[in-house]
């Protein structure tokens, strides 16, 4: 019997690529023998743009990057640029960057179990994560006015002071969200549908893993204990008490566990970081670099020359050329910036987790049926905005 | 009004055009179809909080065939543009586009070789929803304004500019 392979386009536009993903598959019956993904589809010229902007107006387009890890972005920029400059953010900005890029985890985490469950099609968690997701976004929306680009760290700091209600936010966040993961493992992790479209599929061994520069949740689920947070610190990390959760399994199940047990760490950490929130300034006082704050610039002569001249001209960081990583939800998100002395960066470039992740999809599905590709797309948990900048 | 005391209880006389467009401005199916940033907004305008279902709008199609409202969420990217434009003319008409964002609308704070500079330049736009990204109110708000457009539409000939 003589068969035919068959060349299916899955996307751009298909519910399930997490935006517009192109995955051109060949397959012979249901069975896929070669997986290609080409991305490009959202392509924004953000690395070029950045070129054409000052240092600080390059921030609001970092949020719209990882559009679900906004504040992570926000960190990973303002950590590089501060590297360039030699300044540190002083304690308060730092504990608040790091509850707020916790609270990024959180949402992150809580889009990527929606969509990944609605696309194996369990449709009812998207509605319960999209009910806790508001509450996070209440928060972005009390310290920064923004629901989502919130573009709140700043150079050296944070773009206001924390608000008055900001804590009880946070205090109900950390009472409510416990019960909500147990209602996510009540409805998931014993589910027969779930457990047959996830345990078993998309494995790739620890070492194709490393091989592949696959990181985040993706490589703990795979068994590597490594986690940014802890490996190198960034932004007082290695003050708080948290564990790192791997899996030994490696498939999309484990990457489940991976991340549900993550986003309880999370809350660790956001509690911790709420008790010890230190008092004082939430921006660097280096005037000529680092914006003066609110209050200052609005009653202080020099601080409002400053605060004009910084957003006019901006500022002349030194020649040279900084790589900060931070670990972001999805993985390691790098910023690479080179500065020829001039106000603006000579180059920029992003090292996005979604990307490298996305380049081990074949890895993942070859040999699989094709319905195991959408479990695999899913499980990986890719930011278009991100792969594509 | 003689004619309407003479026909018994229950019967409403409306002309057909009316009933058509009660008909379809509260029963357009949306496509689902994200870009962006923007696609998560409309995602939560259709979660529990803002709930879109209260206007009838709840059923997202995966398919542009089974669509009359085409939601541009998010950038568009010149690679993208071609593809939009041939899922525009898959769908049946009558159709409506909505174009959510700065970046669907204008470009946004993306002015460069990358990204189309206004969805309308391949697809004629209905309503625009400003904001980077909108509010799901805000999308509320477009998608009620369109069902007010919807109400104004002529059944005889197309009223509205052919794409």
């Amino acid at each position: 019997m003589q068969t035919e392979t068959m060349t299916v386009n899955l996307g751009p536009q298909h519910p399930a690529t997490h935006g517009v993903l192109r995955v051109v598959l060949e397959l012979d019956g249901e069975v896929v023998i070669k997986c290609t993904p080409e991305v490009g589809y959202l392509h924004t010229g953000i690395e070029k743009t950045a070129e054409a902007k000052l240092y600080y107006k390059v921030i609001p387009m970092t949020d719209r990057m990882d559009y679900l890890a906004p504040m992570s972005n926000n960190l990973g920029y303002c950590l590089a640029v501060e590297k360039l400059l030699g300044v540190e953010a002083p304690p308060k900005a730092q504990w608040a960057r790091v509850l707020l890029t916790e609270i990024t985890r959180l949402n992150s985490h809580l889009v990527w179990l929606g969509t990944h469950a609605l696309d194996i099609g369990a449709m009812s968690m998207l509605l319960y994560v999209f009910r806790e997701r508001e509450d996070l976004l209440t928060i972005y929306e009390a310290v920064s006015g923004q629901r989502m680009m919130s573009t709140y760290f700043r150079i050296g700091g944070l773009a206001d002071d924390l608000p008055d209600d900001f804590e009880p936010m946070v205090r109900k966040v950390l009472k409510t969200f416990p019960v909500r993961f147990q209602e996510y493992e009540n409805i998931l992790t014993n589910n027969r549908i779930w457990r047959n479209r996830t345990i078993g599929v998309g494995v790739i061994s620890k070492e194709e893993a490393i091989k592949s520069g696959i990181t985040g949740p993706m490589l703990r689920a795979a068994g590597v204990k490594h986690d940014l947070r802890k490996a190198r610190p960034y932004s007082s990390y290695e003050k708080f008490d948290f564990e790192i959760p791997t899996q030994q399994a490696s498939d999309c199940f484990a990457r489940y566990q991976v991340r549900l047990e993550e986003m309880r760490q999370s809350l660790r950490i956001i509690q911790q970081a709420m008790d010890g929130m230190p008092e004082g300034r939430y921006l660097a006082r280096v005037p000529g670099v680092v914006l003066p704050t609110k209050e200052e610039a609005l009653f202080q002569m020099e601080a409002m020359i400053y605060h004009f001249k910084l957003v006019t001209e901006g500022f002349h960081p030194p020649k040279g050329e900084v790589y900060v990583t931070i670990e972001s939800p999805k993985g390691e998100l790098g910023y690479y910036i080179v500065s020829d002395g001039g106000t603006m960066p000579y180059r920029m470039r992003v090292r996005p987790p979604s990307f490298v992740n996305i380049s081990a999809l074949s890895k993942l599905v070859v040999g699989r049926l094709l319905a195991d590709v959408i479990a695999c797309i899913g499980s990986i948990d890719i930011v278009l905005g991100e792969v594509d900048r | 009004m003689g004619l309407e005391e003479k026909i018994p209880d229950g019967i409403i006389l409306a002309t057909a055009e009316k009933v058509v467009n009660w008909a379809r401005k509260r029963s357009t199916w949306p496509f689902g179809f994200g870009l962006a940033c923007c696609a998560i907004e409309m995602m939560s305008s259709f979660g529990p909080k803002y709930d879109l279902s209260r206007f009838g709008m709840e059923v997202m199609r995966a398919s542009p065939r089974q669509a009359d409202l085409m939601i541009v969420a998010g950038r568009v990217s010149n690679k993208m543009a071609p593809v939009l434009k041939r899922l525009y003319d898959q769908m049946p008409n009558p159709k409506w586009v909505i174009s959510m964002g700065a970046c669907a609308s204008c470009g946004g704070i993306f002015n460069n070789y990358a990204i189309l500079q206004g969805v309308d330049k391949i697809v004629p736009v209905d309503i625009y929803v400003p904001g980077c990204p909108p509010r799901p109110e805000q999308l509320i708000d477009g998608i009620v304004k369109l069902q007010k457009l919807i109400d104004q539409e002529k059944l005889k000939g197309d009223s509205r500019q052919s794409a």
